[in-house]
């Protein structure tokens, strides 16, 4: 008897020290990522000037040019289009989702959004080239139709799940006396809605923003069918240009690693890596705000 | 008065964009599957340029990453939610699981290069890939995890401790077995998203597909669906008929993701019916 006792003892104690070494490794892993990349990348600056990487949008790595201004305002300018369309819209179908709709609306949504984010990039990526591209070239006569705008349009449906998602949880969580007070009040839904709790909910709605911006910005596949793949400064939304995301994928074949050039491509991915980063701390800061209310 | 018709006119857009929104879907649906249902004939998949070795890639890339990140994953979920004291550690550990979940997949995949490709030198390989894959399984798991264990009532644990059960007892016979709904919901979730997943795939596990059918070699170098769906869209190879393998492949990874989907509601549905019904007896 006592022999088993001491057995199940020991179990507890290995199962216990399995499941804090799991979370442990957890949390290695990121600090490797951070490390191998961010090492990789950084070895860049052995070769080439910090101030021109960042200020120069001259990319030809074959005459020793690397300036990556162009996939940087590539990078931001298709994640705010993308914000722009997808944020509002997925804003209001938050709501309507929240304070709306009939249940077996709901019934019916809920799968659906669940369905859209689902769907594989490269998915969201053909139906870019099949759809999204013919559309943006009819409606802006450009040649092509390729640009931030094709690729600002597909983001903006991808991030939809994410805005709604989160969103609808933010509204859900307010107490009910909010609505209750404003609703005695002889206001409108409306402008319950408006004016107590999209306001009341909005370090929730925020965070929904700034995570599906994350996903936007990190978004390759996608965004590499559909942006046209010239490494130039993007003179108008639909102009062929390149992302940081696309651009590593069109590049990272031809190059020998450990290259200057290659040395480059992880510089942009440590880039992307350090703006996740940024953004995990921006929603904690949101979050904690809305904590503290 | 005014405000009473701007509240009409709120009502309205907001349906407006409910629509808008199921009709997105629909469009979405209607044009992968109408353009790539009629190439889905046997041919398509043992043909000479046929997809059934990318399609075994697939599975066998997602089993593999899944058998990587699961023990980690279920392990560090269980952690943060039965032990977790609320200190510096388990602080840290919950940030770095969330910046984890925010790590773009192509410094995944980078990453994955580094240290299996290269460092490792194993060049392009199904094992390099599902290793890689992995990574980006852990957060979801570890979250979704601590998020069904969590749901567990309270009470399940005092009655399993009062009645003299260790802390591996309870979670092994009480808390796993409760949960265990939450976590399928949750792992089938992980599934789908690494089934589609291509960026990390394409610096890890290659391009190529083997010509041998149910190529078992961890070392070969395995090309998923989704990755044959991005080279036949991006580059396709003059002289093929790349366009229709690529209408056929985005319609197959659809219909993928749509099973996934009911799986995800049903089995765990039918799960939660059958325990609470035992319960309640």
């Amino acid at each position: 008897m006592p022999h088993r006792k001491s057995w199940v003892y020991f179990n507890d104690r290995l199962s216990r020290y399995l499941f804090i070494s799991s979370a442990v490794l957890v949390s290695l892993i990121i600090v490797c990522i951070i490390w191998f990349v961010g090492m990789q990348g950084l070895s860049t600056f052995r070769e080439v000037s910090i101030f021109e990487f960042f200020t120069s949008s001259k990319w030809s790595p074959d005459s020793g040019q690397f300036g990556a201004l162009s996939f940087i305002a590539g990078s931001i300018g298709t994640t705010l289009i993308a914000i722009l369309l997808g944020g509002p819209i997925g804003l209001a179908g938050a709501v309507f989702l929240a304070e709306m709709a009939p249940p077996w609306v709901r019934a019916i949504m809920r799968p659906a959004t669940d369905l859209f984010a689902g769907i594989p990039s490269v998915v969201y990526g053909y139906v870019g080239i099949t759809v999204v591209v013919g559309l943006t070239r009819k409606l802006t006569n450009s040649p092509t139709g390729y640009g931030m705008l094709a690729a600002g349009i597909v983001l903006a449906i991808m991030i939809l799940p994410t805005v709604i998602s989160l969103s609808e949880d933010a509204l859900r969580a307010l107490p009910g006396t909010y609505k209750e007070a404003s609703l005695a009040l002889g206001a409108t839904r409306w402008q319950t809605i408006r004016r107590v709790l999209v306001p009341a909910a909005s370090p929730g709605i925020l965070t929904a923003i700034i995570l599906a911006m994350a996903r936007a910005i990190g978004e390759t596949m996608a965004v590499q069918m559909v942006i046209g793949n010239s490494p130039r400064f993007p003179s108008s939304l639909v102009s062929p240009t390149s992302t940081l995301t696309s651009n590593i994928v069109m590049e990272m074949g031809n190059t020998p690693f450990g290259s200057t050039w290659n040395n480059a491509l992880f510089l942009m991915a440590f880039i992307l890596l350090i703006i996740a980063l940024v953004m995990i701390i921006l929603v904690r800061t949101a979050s904690r705000k809305g904590a503290s209310h | 008065m005014k405000a009473r018709q701007a509240d009409r006119f709120a009502t309205m857009m907001l349906w407006g964009v409910a629509v808008l929104i199921l009709s997105l879907l629909v469009a979405f649906l209607i044009q992968i599957l109408g353009r790539g249902l009629p190439f889905l004939t046997s041919d398509f998949f043992n043909g000479p340029d046929g997809v059934r070795g990318q399609l075994f890639n697939s599975f066998y890339i997602l089993f593999l990453s899944l058998v990587f990140s699961m023990p980690v994953g279920l392990g560090a979920g269980i952690y943060m939610s039965e032990y977790a004291p609320k200190t510096k550690l388990t602080d840290i550990i919950r940030l770095s699981t969330e910046s984890l979940a925010t790590v773009p997949s192509i410094v995944f995949g980078l990453f994955g290069m580094i240290v299996f490709v290269n460092m490792l030198g194993l060049g392009f390989t199904i094992l390099g890939g599902a290793a890689t894959l992995a990574l980006l399984n852990l957060p979801i798991l570890v979250r979704v995890t601590e998020e069904s264990l969590q749901a567990v009532p309270r009470s399940y644990r005092e009655a399993s401790l009062a009645l003299g059960a260790t802390m591996w007892q309870t979670i092994r016979k009480v808390i796993l077995p409760t949960a265990l709904p939450g976590l399928i919901t949750g792992i089938t979730l992980v599934a789908g998203r690494a089934l589609g997943e291509t960026a990390i795939l394409i610096f890890t596990a290659g391009m190529n597909v083997s010509r041998k059918l149910f190529d078992i070699n961890p070392f070969a170098a395995g090309e998923t669906l989704a990755v044959h769906l991005f080279a036949a869209k991006s580059n396709p190879l003059p002289g093929t008929n790349a366009d229709q393998i690529a209408d056929g492949t985005a319609a197959l990874l659809i219909i993928m993701v749509i099973v996934f989907n009911l799986f995800l509601t049903i089995p765990s549905r039918w799960l939660q019916k059958r325990l609470l019904g035992k319960n309640k007896v």
